[in-house]
């Protein structure tokens, strides 16, 4: 099966994202004083062959582990659809 | 003592290395061509600074899994030393040789400038010519120097004496404002538990000969070269 993966990357609450505070205080600027908090992170599009939808998950966690994120500062999330054949 | 300096594809300061070594310190030295899978028995491997991998997905994240890594890894397990300078340092910290992580630059801009650090302790090989609290000036040049470790990493590096080098003043006063990127705890560059592997974002390469505008980097080789001999 082929499943499409929507993974992201962003730094965790607990670091300070300066690109994001900065971002922020720029729509401040443009008078955008409903934006209230913002952080930046990173968005993958993957299309992966696996099993099943478990198997999918599986070896996404594995990449994240591996290679996409690193766990000292950042953190991931990622969404799976099955694609069509 | 011999020496080597991995090349990665966008390493640019290999052959400021290599001269250091091998015309300033006399030092034998070859490159190795991070596809080399092995290398021959050496006493000090230097990681250099520039953008492997055109730093993309994280600084240093794709040169970590470089089939020459494993053999670095096994040389800086056997105790042998390792320097990583700027991106050297950002290959370290992504492959778990040293500890913690690296931020974008706290003003975001990519800084380019000599910088003071103060020499916190000399019971490193990398460390041995200078006196504690001993000031030398070395220029950085990084967009992701930011250094970044949980409370209980920071703890325990100062609980070790990992923390090697610290952004000063001239006279060797830490405060923020002599901090060019906003790492913790003003960090310019660390050691590893066995003290055999050393991470610094200054650059001693560019400052081992007056010609270059300073010497303070040359104190770094001068203290390798005497504990390996």
């Amino acid at each position: 099966m082929k499943y499409k993966a929507l993974i992201h990357t962003s730094l965790k609450k607990s670091v300070l994202d300066p690109q994001g505070q900065t971002t922020l205080h720029a729509l401040a600027s443009l008078g955008f004083k409903e934006a209230q908090s913002l952080r930046i992170g990173k968005y993958f599009e993957m299309v992966l062959e696996a099993e099943n939808h478990e198997k999918a998950e599986q070896s996404i966690h594995v990449m994240c582990d591996k290679l996409l994120h690193n766990p000292v500062i950042e953190e991931y999330s990622f969404d799976i659809k099955e694609m069509p054949s | 003592m011999k020496a080597a300096v991995v090349v990665f594809p966008g390493s640019n300061c290999d052959t400021d290395c290599f001269h250091a070594l091998k015309d300033v310190m006399k030092v034998p030295v070859e490159f190795i061509w991070h596809k080399e899978r092995s290398f021959p028995k050496t006493d000090l491997v230097v990681i250099p600074g520039g953008f492997s991998y055109g730093d993309y997905l994280r600084t240093g994240a794709i040169a970590r899994f470089s089939p020459v890594m494993d053999s670095v890894t096994k040389h800086a397990h056997e105790g042998r030393a390792v320097i990583g300078i700027c991106n050297g340092f950002q290959i370290l910290l992504e492959s778990g040789l040293l500890p913690g992580a690296m931020l974008r630059n706290k003003t975001l801009e990519f800084i380019c400038k000599h910088t003071w650090i103060r020499a916190e302790e000399n019971l490193t090989i990398f460390t041995g010519q200078m006196e504690p609290g001993e000031t030398l000036c070395v220029p950085i040049a990084h967009g992701e120097g930011n250094y970044y470790c949980d409370d209980e990493t920071l703890k325990s590096l100062q609980d070790h004496a990992q923390i090697v080098f610290r952004y000063s003043s001239q006279s060797g006063e830490v405060r923020e404002e002599f901090n060019p990127n906003g790492s913790r705890d003003h960090i310019a560059g660390i050691v590893n538990k066995k003290k055999n592997v050393l991470g610094m974002m200054p650059h001693p390469e560019r400052a081992s000969e007056e010609i270059l505008g300073s010497h303070g980097g040359r104190k770094i080789w001068e203290s390798i070269l005497n504990a390996i001999g």
